[in-house]
């Protein structure tokens, strides 16, 4: 039995990160690979059709293979009484690393997408300001930009969790509206400096150049320190769906307060009150309070791989990975467990560990065969521990359902099927 | 001449920090605009009373207006066709779940009109006129039974509105990281 010279670090097969780089590539692969022969599987050793004819050229904007195509967003279908409203969300169980593909980046739209000619679009700030002024896209490409990577969050996702439910759920159905890129703009602070900020501005309210003019607010102090005004998503413009031509990007912070298509940012005294700060966005509580303006995103994270829907096809070695993150700072540490909690151990960090950003994690676990639940915990910079389901149950109830941060636990059976479980 | 030369090499530094600072000063390409040229394009309206439009007017007259425009999606009594489309109703000290609305939910006024006037109707946001925005503001509050069908609304009235949930809320704003 091979699995005797791991060195476990937790229950249930979770093993030692350090035993198997010590052991170097030969030796996971003698564990990992196969006991089938070659020959014996049947494996064809032709050389294949594609080695023997030249293919098309170099395209001008490349796509991806055809053999990827499950690489997809999943959306609702168009709704007559909600045109153009709806989610997109990214496909977290297939996605490799921190970066999210622009085209694969989740969308949550609340009047469609606009098709914006940038030739023809405002960027105006007024209000309490020395003096109002208006930007075009082209001087906007002039100014000195910054470059960050960051995660958006909609304040929505994972929200199903609390309801309940959702055995059939991947990580796809259930945390899909997150996705991390880096954005490069504009500091906000450069063109309100050039507008000339008032002492009694304490807010400012920020629209979008969609038909539903949504709009957010947010207090100065942190428009000042480290919003952009991102117009590059990851090297190219920021995409449509994303805001095309601009968008603000409010670091950490719930996802829908960056204001895409941003048109406008209007310096006020206190909040503008909009719709989508008030009657949405906000958590009402089990006393029937609510909580207004809960800004920074949770320390999470969550398995991507083994989730939801999958099924380990034998026992053995299965790298668990998965992505971390916080809205208050970046992630230190993200413990594993594969026995619902009862015993963690240390994931190794894969690639980033930034600010505010997707963080990818991986830890080896040696399968075998019998039932496992499968957790991730992230710890944040600040010392933030992600909590369970059952502590954000506690604190808050489900009335509401935005703003969870919880565990996401992954059941494994004796088939190797992996499905949603509340522990 | 030890002198001179310590005070040309002041001179040199003096020029070259300026240099230095001209070429890092920001590009200011803003264009300068006054607030009247936003007439027509900032629609934010808040609970002060800043950036309402003038005019106003009443829940009966905005019946007809609600009837053509949004009807169809919110239904004859504002009951909603779909869960997102109800803005009539609820009490946040019902037994079960609250159903959160406009009426049961909101903490001001002021929301209501904001919104339909840039947001509503879902198929042609900004096709109200200022006047018709304040009638349809006017039924739907009269739906949620919280002014009469006859008060005149507009930005003084509005504002002045108390909403039933307005103390419900608990601010967080100040939280800005965990
Ligand atoms: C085509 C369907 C449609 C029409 C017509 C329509 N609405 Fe809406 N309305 C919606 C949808 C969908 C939402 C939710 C939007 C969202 O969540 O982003 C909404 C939201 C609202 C809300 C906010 C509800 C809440 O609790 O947040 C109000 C108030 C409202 N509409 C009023 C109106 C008024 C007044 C009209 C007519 C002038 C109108 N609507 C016409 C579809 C429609």
């Amino acid at each position: 039995m091979p699995h005797k010279i791991y060195d476990k670090v937790a229950g249930n097969g979770l093993i030692s990160r350090r035993y198997l780089l010590s052991i170097g590539a030969t030796g996971i692969g003698a564990v990992a690979s196969s006991t089938v022969l070659g020959a014996d599987a049947g494996i064809n050793f032709e050389i294949p059709s594609w080695s023997r004819t030249p293919g098309p050229g170099a395209s001008a904007y490349g796509a991806p293979s055809r053999h990827t195509q499950h690489f997809q967003r999943t959306h609702g279908a168009p709704n007559a009484t909600y045109p153009g409203g709806g989610s997109s969300r990214s496909p977290l169980q297939h996605l490799q690393g921190s970066i999210t593909p622009n085209s694969l980046h989740f969308e949550r739209h609340h009047a469609g997408i606009p098709d914006i000619d940038p030739s023809g679009h405002h960027l105006v700030i007024n209000g309490l300001v020395r003096q109002p002024l208006v930007f075009n896209y082209e001087d906007l490409l002039k100014y000195e930009m910054i470059s960050r990577v960051y995660f958006l969050e909609c304040a929505g996702n994972s929200g199903a969790l609390l309801r309940g439910g959702n055995e059939d759920g991947t990580a796809q159905s259930l945390h899909g509206l997150v996705s991390c890129a880096e954005w490069t703009g504009i500091p906000l602070s450069a063109l309100l400096d050039e507008a000339g900020v008032l002492p009694e501005a304490k807010w400012l309210a920020a629209v979008g150049a969609d038909a539903a003019s949504m709009g957010r607010s947010i207090p100065i102090d942190k428009a000042i320190d480290d919003v952009i005004i991102a117009l590059f998503q990851n090297g190219e413009p920021v995409m449509p769906g994303q805001g095309f031509p601009m968008r603000l990007f409010v670091p950490g912070w719930e996802g829908n307060i960056s204001v895409k298509w941003l048109t406008q940012i209007k310096l006020t005294r206190e909040a503008a009150q909009f719709r989508d700060e008030t009657s949405k966005y906000s958590d009402t509580l089990h006393d029937r309070s609510s909580y207004q303006f809960t800004f920074p995103m949770g320390t999470k994270s969550l398995i991507t791989s083994p989730s939801g829907q999958m099924s380990l096809d034998r026992p053995g070695i299965y790298q668990v990975t998965g992505v971390a993150w916080s809205g208050s700072g970046s992630i230190r540490r993200v413990e594993v467990s594969a026995d619902g909690g009862q015993t963690w151990a240390d994931a190794a960090i894969q690639g980033l560990q930034l600010d505010k950003a997707l963080t990818r994690f991986t830890i080896p676990w040696a399968w075998d065969g019998g039932s496992a639940v499968l957790q991730s915990r992230a710890i944040d910079s600040l010392g933030n521990v992600q909590p369970t389901r059952d502590a954000i149950l506690a604190e808050r109830g489900n009335i509401s359902t935005y703003h969870n941060h919880c565990i996401q636990s992954w059941s494994v059976n004796s088939f190797g099927e992996v499905s949603n479980v509340y522990v | 001449m030890y002198k001179e030369v310590v005070i040309i090499f002041f001179a040199i530094c003096v020029a070259l920090s300026t240099l230095v600072v001209n070429s890092q000063e920001r590009v200011r390409l803003g264009t300068p605009i006054t607030e009247a040229d936003l007439e027509g394009f900032d629609l934010i309206a808040e609970p002060s009373g800043t950036g309402f439009p003038p005019g106003g007017g009443t829940a009966r007259q905005g019946k007809e207006v609600y009837d053509i425009n949004c009807a169809v999606c919110h239904g004859a009594d504002g009951e909603g066709t779909s869960g997102n489309t109800i803005i009539v109703g609820g009490d946040m000290q019902s037994e079960g779940p609250p159903l959160r609305t406009v009426g049961s939910y909101w903490p001001y006024a002021s929301t209501v009109f904001d919104f339909i006037r840039r947001a509503m109707p879902a198929t042609a946001p900004k096709s109200l006129t200022n006047e018709q925005a304040y009638q349809v503001t006017a039924y739907v509050l009269f739906m949620n039974e919280i002014i009469g069908e006859d008060t005149e609304l507009n930005a003084d009235t509005l504002i002045a509105i108390e909403m039933p949930n307005a103390n419900g809320f608990i601010d967080r704003s100040h939280i800005h990281s965990n």
